[in-house]
């Protein structure tokens, strides 16, 4: 865990990111002059990565968890707010000016299956970067990298898995293939979209242990996933995210053990438990996750919430210390448990000086 | 460690494998393997493709008279002297035949290698950019695709002459257009794959991504797609050579089967005069097809319909102690 | 005690490999299924679980053969294969397949869908199929109005929900569930777990539920039996197996899943399934067991019950071999 008295200048600063899509009409839709829609995928999210530090975005589908890593990395254009990257701001670059920077911040993909090409060796995975990149010029230099990288992500001996193709590998073993050829340019910043919810039980452990390692070793970590078992037990830090908005944010045994959003509370009384003399009683909420086409006016969680109030519906909130918390960094955007100024005026992280991001 | 060599290296080197839960596959570059060599259909095909390739390489060796000359009657029968006797010049059909098969095969081949080439880098070019690109070459194929091919082909005899190459350009031309959407249509769905954009979110520029991930997956499908092409030049090119279109220095299959109704061979019950060319032109397009056919089956095997005949699991004792308490 | 409505005994199944080879994916199962019960089939990829159902249903394909028994109501569906396993399929057997929700044809309407089976088996048509359909629908949470959309109208909890509507439409007795929850939400998938236990507790359905997600089983099932490796390795009580577990497979697994309170570290279980297609010596999780002794690469264990209702395949339970060891 990072120490809070002297901690290290931030990794990532995503400060009010806003990110949406056309829904495309089609012919028929313009001609008949419906109504444009947007996806409103990212609405406002603030957070911060540190190096040794690893920040878990937690969520159901359509939260936008994956539109926000994938904002992150430039792989899609957003619309509002600021990512910094060790201070400098890096949203505005072209895709040319970001190449340096594709070598600091690498992403790992949720399916391992489907992100090794068939046809490249473990070496030529693992060595492509390399190349892309012009490092390391000669072969048995590149040779000593790829070694290097694939003893990191836990392959050992490599001479074991160097010449395979990903055919002849597990899925745990390509998914640590993936991470060593994301390695092999010494990045400072991992971004893990569900890095292990296609690997069987008994893998998962291993390869989140791996970017445990990683992370001790002093890499910032921003990991995607819609498991809060896996957040909890190996992330500093937790977001939960629904609807393009961070609903709740923390110390991850906070967020856990002392849920102060209605949403989050909710979630955490439905995660199965592990010892069958340990379950909750579960508070299902009814209906689901509306589309992010349509967010609800006010606090978007409050259709379904079970302590809302009348002012939820025309009062956004902005994230706060509510009353119930243990520590100073645990914050809620409710205003019935974390009572204080609308979004509209300081902001959805409640940081204050700057209004809402523009529509 | 140096790389294992001997074959009890390699078993070591398998156990530790196996320990470590990889899976060692006999054979990694199997695509000749699964595609033709394990298919009995696709095999006959490329034999008998390869058998008429052989002759026509060897025609010189091969054909019993010159195919030029006169060596004996006009119409005579099939005799031991001429096995398939004679067309109406006299000159011997055998011998018409083996030479016959350079030029049908090789436009065949040629043609189909125009389309692949045209095609194929259209069809890249447009499934990778996408956008205004892909929009501009979809219509630009399909201004070709409207293009009717025999008319295209009696204004291009008219106008630049009848010789061997611009056959072979115009097949190429006719024939482009569905392998390039075939093409296009792989691209699209190799470009969204996961690796791809991987090794574009490290940086790789487009050459790499194009000829190093996007082209090795697009390869065997255009190999497959090309095989088929080479039948349906062949065809085009018997068709344009029996309207007369051809290239008239040349001898091919078409042109005898043309000979044969300018000569009236029918009428003169001259069986052998038509049907060998005939017969020729269907088996080296029924070759063909086998193997492309099931090239086509081995890489895209979702278009197999054989597995959806219902075959049910069977019953069976069993056998050996049951192990209980 | 109510008598077992379904008893599988000895079940095995093999797959045809190219080369003449065979693939033993299930290798002796046996377990019984009380009326209004729930019971867990718990195990990780390639554990042969999904197999062991599909036998259940005689929907296993042309290349798998079949031994064993398995009885519905004392009688051995099993008996001449495909022949004697089809009347119970859907009225007295269902399953809810993996991916369900992604399974309707999106061509025709949920509700003629629901009634295709009803028609099929005779049970209701016409009117009376629409009128089981609405009634099956509301049974599982969704308006009943809803039986003229299409699939793509309904959302994926909805979608999975109709499945499970389908899979009742000729109100069996048992019902197989394939991983019902696997590409749910946290939230949805309480809301369908809720659907499954409101089920067995007011149809008096009885139900196998298979998936790789502990938990679950943890909070929803009254029993389970985890496989290995084409076995079952451990069966009993959830609270049972969870507390006292006599396979260090279990033990293992229960290990590897993080839990949202618990505070010990997660650990992975190295190394991999050993490969079904080749004779095993020996105990087949012994290459990645923690508690290996000399016999556990020798003999293969014997099936033991430790407690009444509490069995597992291990020698750590076996006194005798454990005593010849010492």
């Amino acid at each position: 865990m990072s120490a809070h008295a002297e901690a290290p200048a931030p990794l990532l600063e995503v400060e009010r990111v806003v990110t949406r899509y056309p829904v495309p009409r089609g012919i028929v839709g313009t001609m008949a002059r419906r109504p444009k829609l947007t996806v409103h995928a990212v609405e406002g999210v603030t957070f911060s990565v540190g190096p040794g530090e690893m920040l878990a975005l937690v969520g159901e589908s359509g939260c936008g968890k994956t539109s926000t890593a994938q904002t992150v990395v430039r792989m899609v254009d957003y619309q509002g707010g600021s990512i910094r990257f060790r201070g400098r701001e890096i949203g505005k670059l072209s895709q040319r000016e970001l190449r340096p920077l594709r070598r600091e911040i690498q992403m790992i993909y949720q399916d391992p299956y489907e992100s090794l090409d068939p046809r490249f060796t473990v070496r030529d995975a693992v060595e492509e970067p390399l190349l892309v990149h012009r490092l390391a010029g000669s072969r048995a230099e590149r040779d000593a990298q790829v070694r290097e990288a694939l003893v990191r992500a836990g392959l050992t001996p490599p001479d074991l898995y160097i010449d395979r193709y990903p055919h002849e590998l597990s899925g745990g073993q390509r998914q640590r293939v993936a991470i060593a050829a994301s390695l092999v340019l010494k990045p400072q910043l991992l971004v893990a979209d569900e890095p292990v919810s296609m690997l069987d039980v008994s893998v998962r452990a291993g390869i989140l242990s791996l970017l445990d390692g990683l992370r001790k070793d002093g890499m910032g970590i921003l990991m995607i996933t819609h498991d809060l078992s896996t957040a909890a037990h190996f992330a500093d830090r937790i977001a939960v995210m629904y609807l393009g908005r961070i609903m709740e944010e923390g110390p991850a045994r906070d967020v856990v053990r002392n849920p102060q959003h209605p949403y989050t509370r909710a979630l955490i009384s439905v995660v199965p438990k592990r010892d069958p003399r340990e379950q909750t009683v579960p508070q299902i909420l009814t209906g689901e996750t509306p589309n992010p086409v349509h967010v609800p006016s006010g606090c978007r969680f409050h259709p379904r919430c079970p302590i809302a109030e009348s002012r939820c519906a025309s009062i956004d909130p902005s994230l706060q210390p509510p009353a119930g918390a243990e520590v100073p960094d645990h914050r809620a955007a409710c205003i019935v448990t974390a009572p204080g100024p609308d979004a509209a005026e300081v902001g959805p992280d409640g940081r204050g000086d700057t209004a809402a991001p523009a529509a | 460690m140096s790389h294992a060599t001997t074959s009890t290296d390699l078993a070591r080197d398998d156990d530790k494998s196996a320990e470590a839960g990889i899976e060692t596959t006999p054979d990694r570059r199997g695509f000749v393997r699964t595609t033709i060599l394990g298919q009995k259909q696709a095999l006959i095909g490329l034999i008998i493709v390869l058998v008429f390739v052989l002759i026509a390489i060897f025609a010189p060796l091969l054909a019993p008279y010159s195919p030029t000359e006169k060596t004996g009657g006009i119409y005579e029968a099939p005799s031991s002297a001429h096995w398939l006797g004679t067309d109406d010049g006299g000159v011997d059909m055998l011998s018409l035949m083996i030479y016959g098969s350079r030029v049908s095969l090789e436009v065949g081949f040629a043609a189909a290698i125009v389309a692949m080439v045209i095609g194929g880098s259209v069809g890249v070019v447009s499934g990778f950019f996408g956008g205004g690109v892909d929009v501009l070459l979809m219509r630009i194929t399909d201004i070709f695709l409207v293009i009717p091919d025999i008319p295209l082909v009696i204004v291009v005899a008219a106008i630049f002459g009848r010789n061997l190459l611009n056959i072979i350009l115009i097949i190429g031309i006719i024939y482009w257009t569905s392998t390039a959407r075939l093409i296009r249509a792989q691209v699209k769905s190799v470009r969204e794959r996961v690796y791809v954009k991987r090794a574009r979110s490290i940086g790789a520029g487009n050459n790499r991504l194009v000829f190093k991930h996007v082209l090795p997956q697009v390869a065997p499908l255009l190999i497959a797609n090309t095989v088929l092409m080479i039948a349906l030049a062949v065809f085009l090119e018997t068709y344009i050579a029996f309207l007369g279109l051809g290239d008239p220095s040349t001898i091919s299959w078409g042109k005898l089967i043309e000979n044969s109704f300018l000569g009236n061979a029918v009428l003169n019950n001259a069986w052998w005069a038509v049907v060998p060319p005939g017969l020729a032109v269907t088996v080296v397009i029924l070759a063909c097809t086998m193997v492309g056919q099931s090239m086509e089956d081995a890489l895209n095997p979702r278009l197999k319909v054989g597995h959806l005949a219902v075959r049910r699991f069977r019953m069976r004792p069993l056998h050996g102690k049951l192990e209980s308490e | 005690m109510s008598e077992p409505v379904l008893r599988v005994e000895d079940l095995h199944v093999w797959f045809d490999l190219s080369g003449g080879r065979e693939l033993h994916a299930v290798q002796g199962v046996t377990f019984e299924l009380r009326p209004g019960e729930r019971m867990g089939l718990v195990g990780e990829s390639g554990c042969g679980k999904t197999t062991t159902i599909l036998a259940i249903m005689g929907l296993l394909p042309g290349s798998a053969s079949v031994a064993g028994k398995v009885f519905f109501d004392g009688v051995n569906i099993l008996e001449k294969g495909e022949e004697t396993v089809s009347p119970h399929r859907w009225s007295d057997i269902s399953m809810v397949f993996q991916g369900a929700m992604n399974a309707f044809n999106p061509v025709k309407t949920v509700g003629s869908q629901i009634a295709e089976p009803m028609e099929l088996h005779g049970t209701a048509t016409g009117k009376a199929a629409r009128a089981q359909v609405r009634e099956l629908l509301e049974l599982v949470g969704i308006s009943g109005s809803r039986a003229d959309r299409y699939p793509h109208e309904f959302s994926g909890g909805m979608r999975q929900r109709a499945a499970i509507a389908l899979s009742l439409a000729c109100e069996p007795k048992v019902l197989l569930a394939d991983e019902p929850t696997t590409a749910l939400d946290v939230m949805v998938q309480a809301q369908i777990l809720e659907l499954l236990v409101r089920l067995t507790r007011d149809l008096g359905l009885s139900m196998i539920l298979v998936t790789h997600d502990l938990p679950v089983v943890a909070q929803v099932c009254d029993r389970a039996a985890v496989m290995y490796a084409g076995e079952i390795a451990e069966m009993g009580e959830m609270a049972t197996i969870y507390h006292d577990a006599r396979h260090p497979y279990t033990r293992m697994l229960f290990s590897a899943t993080p839990d949202l309170l618990g505070a010990e570290d997660v650990k992975s279980i190295p190394g991999a399934p050993p490969r079904l297609d080749r004779e095993l010596v020996g105990c087949p999780f012994a290459p990645r067991c923690d508690s290996t002794f000399a016999p556990c690469t020798v003999t293969h264990p014997r099936r033991l019950e430790v407690d009444p209702g509490h069995e597992a395949i291990c020698h750590l339970n076996d006194r005798v071999v454990v005593e010849e060891t010492a």
